[in-house]
């Protein structure tokens, strides 16, 4: 009695084993072969454009007087809402225009060329391959989009320090010392406006990009810009590089703007 | 040792006062936030994603959202049924739901929570005023 009740045991023991350590197995194994749900997922849009990292070739032999790049300033600021501040202590700006002296303080001769002392240079952003504001930004609100290049910013992190300000060498951040909704001419209900405390600049129309348009400045510019990538030894601005001697702002510095200049 | 009238009346003013809240207010629960849908919301019949989910979860899936457009550029939601949907608050979510005041501010209101959204994204795209 006593053995039989033993083997019995045992064998109880022995299924009980194989049953619970199989449920897993066969569980996972349905998982992997169908019999799972679909779950959301993300991707990005069938039309976005993409490069290794995007760049500007500004061609300021094309440019007369500032009347030329009112156009693109205009197309950016209004697709932006860009508030126009009277106070210049407010400005905002995304895209403008600077004097050669200023724009390239340290490749200014004591003879210049007249042309290029006068006309104004078109300025932004230079999305740098080697981004200093990223670098201060103590809460990674600003940041180099590894997928294309693009310095963006999420302004719903920025506590709006202004240390990316500090650290920006060309002056291409602005501050919202005030509530910006008041002073936007025209609102885009498409794009989210700023509120008070955050640092703005401009995002290369990455929202443009995306659904495969170039940037608002470049469609408004009438040649005077050109858009691509970098990286790409087909592309326009590689083109325009590879047959016209171009300066970057401050290159010195050791940023890697990736905005050109032909002059 | 005759203070055994005294304790009991005692205790039992002090267990109606202490429970005065909860008989008064007895059968008078507040209705829940009874929310109106837009026309184009109705049309669509369900959310980006099951609406029990939407109801409890929508921050965390625009915060999702918000981190997968700015920082990996991508921009398509694909629910579970495969629909796919631009993620962008202004312009996918606020576009059905342009009813700010009949929609948002009902429930933010009632769970008194009060989300700075609007601070930048323009609400009511459609609504003219």
């Amino acid at each position: 009695m006593m053995e039989t009740s033993r083997r019995r045991f045992l064998q109880m023991a022995g299924i009980a084993v194989v049953g619970f350590t199989a449920t897993p197995v066969l569980d996972a194994f349905a998982a992997e072969h169908g019999g799972h749900e679909a779950v959301p997922s993300v991707k990005p849009g069938p039309d976005g454009l993409k490069a290794k990292q995007w760049a500007m070739v500004i061609d300021t032999r094309k440019i007369k007087s500032a009347k030329d790049l009112e156009p693109m300033i205009e197309a950016c600021h209004k697709i932006h809402n860009v508030p126009t501040f009277t106070d210049k202590h407010h400005e905002i700006k995304w895209i403008w225009h600077e004097e050669y002296k200023h724009a390239f303080p340290s490749d200014v001769a004591k003879f210049m060329d007249e042309r290029l002392e006068h006309v104004p240079f078109p300025v932004l952003c230079n999305h740098c391959e080697n981004p200093p504001c990223v670098r201060a930004c103590p809460t990674k609100a600003t940041f180099k989009r590894p997928s294309d290049g693009i310095v963006m910013m999420d302004f719903h992190r920025c506590i709006g320090c202004r240390f990316c300000m500090a650290a920006c060498p060309y002056g291409a951040r602005s501050f919202n010392f005030r509530d910006p909704r008041p002073f936007i001419k025209e609102t885009n209900k498409e794009f989210p406006t700023r509120m008070k405390g955050v640092v703005e600049k401009c995002n290369f129309c990455s929202e443009l990009l995306a659904i495969g348009k170039q940037p608002a400045c470049v469609e408004a510019s009438n040649g005077i810009l050109t858009f691509g990538d970098l990286y790409d030894s087909e592309s326009e601005v590689r083109k325009l590089l590879k047959e016209n001697f171009t300066i970057r702002r401050k290159q010195n510095l050791g940023t890697e703007p990736s905005v050109y200049y032909i002059v | 040792m005759d203070d055994r009238k005294y304790i009991v009346t005692g205790l039992v003013i002090f267990l109606v006062i202490a429970t005065f809240p909860f008989w008064y207010n007895l059968g008078k629960a507040s209705p829940g936030p009874e929310i109106k849908l837009t026309e184009k919301a109705k049309a669509a019949k369900e959310c980006v994603m099951p609406t029990t989910y939407m109801r409890a979860e929508h921050m965390q899936l625009l915060d999702v959202w918000r981190h997968s457009v700015v920082r990996n550029g991508d921009r398509i939601f694909v629910n579970a049924q495969g629909k796919e949907f631009p993620m962008s608050l202004s312009n996918t979510c606020l576009d059905c739901h342009a009813n700010k005041a009949d929609f948002c501010d009902k429930c933010h209101t009632y769970a008194s929570v009060t989300p700075y959204c609007w601070d930048c994204h323009i609400d009511n795209p459609k609504e003219v005023k």
